[in-house]
């Protein structure tokens, strides 16, 4: 594979670091060489916040990223930072929310999806937007096996959220598949909790 | 009990700093929390319980190291880490572990500024403050690594280093290597080799040296020897003496030990694609990183450029890179700081090489489309 540089960005207490962690993760599984980084002030929460993956099958020597094959942005003031650093190969994942400038989506891939919205009305807990991305930008680049992401996300939740992270890992997949007219919209069902349990 | 850790995983590096003590044989730490070197003082605290080790958090970072000196001289090996601030706290008891011969592993993950400055921010700011922190002459061992899995295996290092000598080793991580995670093999105990210090006392005598020996073994505070420990110039009896002969001896002593086993494990430096090269870049820690991917860039486009990267950064490799120098028309030294390992290169560094300087102290990385523009530029 080329060398794949995701960033991440949203604000703090989003779960973004952890996202870029699992995304990792992933592909430290699949056999790949990875570097995991992020950037942050000094607040707990509610700062901007910027993670980054590099993954490569070569040796990867500096550790940030210089130009992002992907960027995810989960706020609209860090979509509007970060936007500024890409080229027209740069893979834009963004929450619905975010208003992505007509410039951009002419040029680029943006895939836009309710991760927000989604996490907090079909997961049902807002806290799961990270994992719907994670889900989200490894179809949309097909990064890491699914085998691999699962058990990335499985070792990073709390006890007693497998089921619903790993609903989240696949809406996140799902939403990319929809957004890119790969299965119709009113094929997927809604995806319901404690279904498989 | 301790769950087997998995031999390779995706970890932090100061997570990895954790794994590679504890491989090595540590089974204390004390310290005080402090961004960017935490996760070092929480996975301690998760992680030694499971190894028969004991974990205390203190009131501050004096306390810390206190505590840890403490530990070491009851026989077990032991770390404490922090960063600028914390370090800065530390240095007495780094003299104090000097003097009395007392091993321990201090880690310091360097982060900008003075005082509390950018705490989440990358920084080589304290290479010198490592040399020179604590006052009077004395030796230093500092090692700087450039990776995770440099880290498990130059915390290993710092540990054998530390009991062979019985010397305070510093760590000197960064920013961008303690907070990065990358794929790590955790090579088991059994695999490593582990040194660990000799406690048979010679003559009833805690200080007393072996013939042509200049490392005293070390009996442990509790095993049934009594015997006193000063951070006074002492005799062969540990007590404190104020006779001239024995003071310069002693002290050079503390120097010899380190400066005579130079080559027998202390020194390590790395280089990269040296053997042809006209320019040179001096790097360590996360810096090399930006470096070695200048360098791959840098080879396309046909400049014969090469790193040389000190591991051990104090006592620094002087023989050996002045004698590459030798065949470098440019030397660059490439660091987070305002020139600091720069200083040792200018002051050994004669003759035709011209020294040139990439820092930076705004909490940004340095990049490697910086090094590159050096690279090119015009002589």
């Amino acid at each position: 594979m080329a060398k794949e540089q995701l960033r991440f960005t949203g604000s703090g207490g989003q779960g973004v670091i952890l996202g870029t962690i699992i995304m990792a993760e992933a592909a430290y599984l699949d056999g790949k060489n990875v570097v995991q980084s992020q950037s942050y002030g000094p607040e707990a929460r509610g700062g901007m916040c910027k993670a980054e993956t590099i993954i490569d099958d070569d040796k990867i020597t500096y550790t940030k990223v210089t130009l992002p094959t992907l960027l995810l942005s989960l706020t609209q003031v860090s979509f509007n930072k970060y936007v500024k650093n890409i080229d027209k190969e740069t893979v834009i994942v963004v929450d619905d929310s975010i208003n992505v400038p007509a410039r951009i989506r002419d040029r680029n891939e943006v895939l836009s999806l309710p991760i927000i919205s989604s996490a907090k009305e079909v997961i049902k807990n807002p806290m799961a937007a990270n994992i719907i991305s994670v889900g989200a930008v490894n179809e949309a680049l097909k990064l890491a096996s699914v085998k691999s992401l699962e058990e990335a996300v499985l070792n990073h939740i709390p006890k007693g959220t497998e089921e619903l992270n790993t609903k989240a890992m696949k809406l996140g997949a799902k939403l990319v598949k929809i957004a890119r007219g790969e299965i119709k919209e009113n094929n997927v069902a809604p995806i319901e909790l404690k279904k498989e349990a | 009990m301790a769950e087997k850790q998995k031999r390779f995983q995706l970890l932090q590096g100061n997570e990895a700093c954790v794994e590679g003590a504890i491989a090595a044989g540590m089974r204390f730490y004390a310290g005080y929390p402090i961004t960017p070197s935490t996760e070092i003082a929480e996975r301690s605290a998760v992680r030694l319980p499971q190894v028969g080790g004991k974990f205390m958090q203190m009131e501050d970072e004096i306390a810390g190291i206190a505590a840890a000196l403490g530990a070491s001289v009851a026989g077990l090996k032991a770390m404490t880490a922090t960063s600028g601030p914390g370090f800065s706290l530390k240095q007495e008891n780094i003299g104090y572990a000097t003097i009395a011969e007392i091993p321990i592993v201090i880690v310091d993950v360097m982060r900008s500024g003075p005082s509390t400055g950018l705490p989440t921010s990358p920084s080589q700011g304290d290479v010198m403050q490592a040399k020179w922190g604590t006052h009077g002459d004395h030796p230093v061992i500092a090692i700087s690594p450039c990776s995770v899995q440099d880290t498990y295996n130059q915390t290993v290092r710092a540990f054998n280093l530390a009991e062979r000598f019985r010397t305070p080793v510093i760590l000197l991580m960064d920013e961008i290597v303690g907070h990065m995670r990358e794929g790590c093999e955790l090579i088991p105990t059994e695999e490593l080799e582990i040194h660990n210090r000799n406690t048979n006392m010679i003559n009833s005598m805690p200080y007393a040296l072996g013939e042509g020996q200049y490392v005293p073994h070390m009996t442990s505070f509790g095993d049934g020897n009594l015997y006193n420990i000063t951070g006074l110039f002492h005799d062969e009896t540990g007590f404190p003496t104020n006779d001239n002969q024995i003071a310069g001896s002693e002290n050079a002593r503390l120097m010899e030990k380190i400066k005579i086993y130079k080559y027998s494990g202390i020194l390590e430096y790395e280089e990269e694609n040296m053997e042809d090269a006209e320019i040179g870049i001096v790097c360590y820690g996360g810096t090399t990183r930006a470096v070695q991917e200048a360098i791959r860039m840098a080879r396309e486009d046909g400049y014969k450029v090469g790193m040389f990267r000190p591991v051990t950064i104090w006592p620094f490799p002087e023989f050996e890179l002045v004698n590459r120098a030798k065949q470098l028309k440019r030397l660059i030294v490439v660091e987070h700081n305002y020139g600091q390992v720069l200083l040792t290169v200018q002051g050994i560094i004669k003759g035709d090489t011209k020294v040139e300087f990439i820092g930076k102290v705004d909490g940004t990385t340095i990049t490697p489309d910086e090094i590159y523009d050096k690279i090119a530029e015009e002589e």
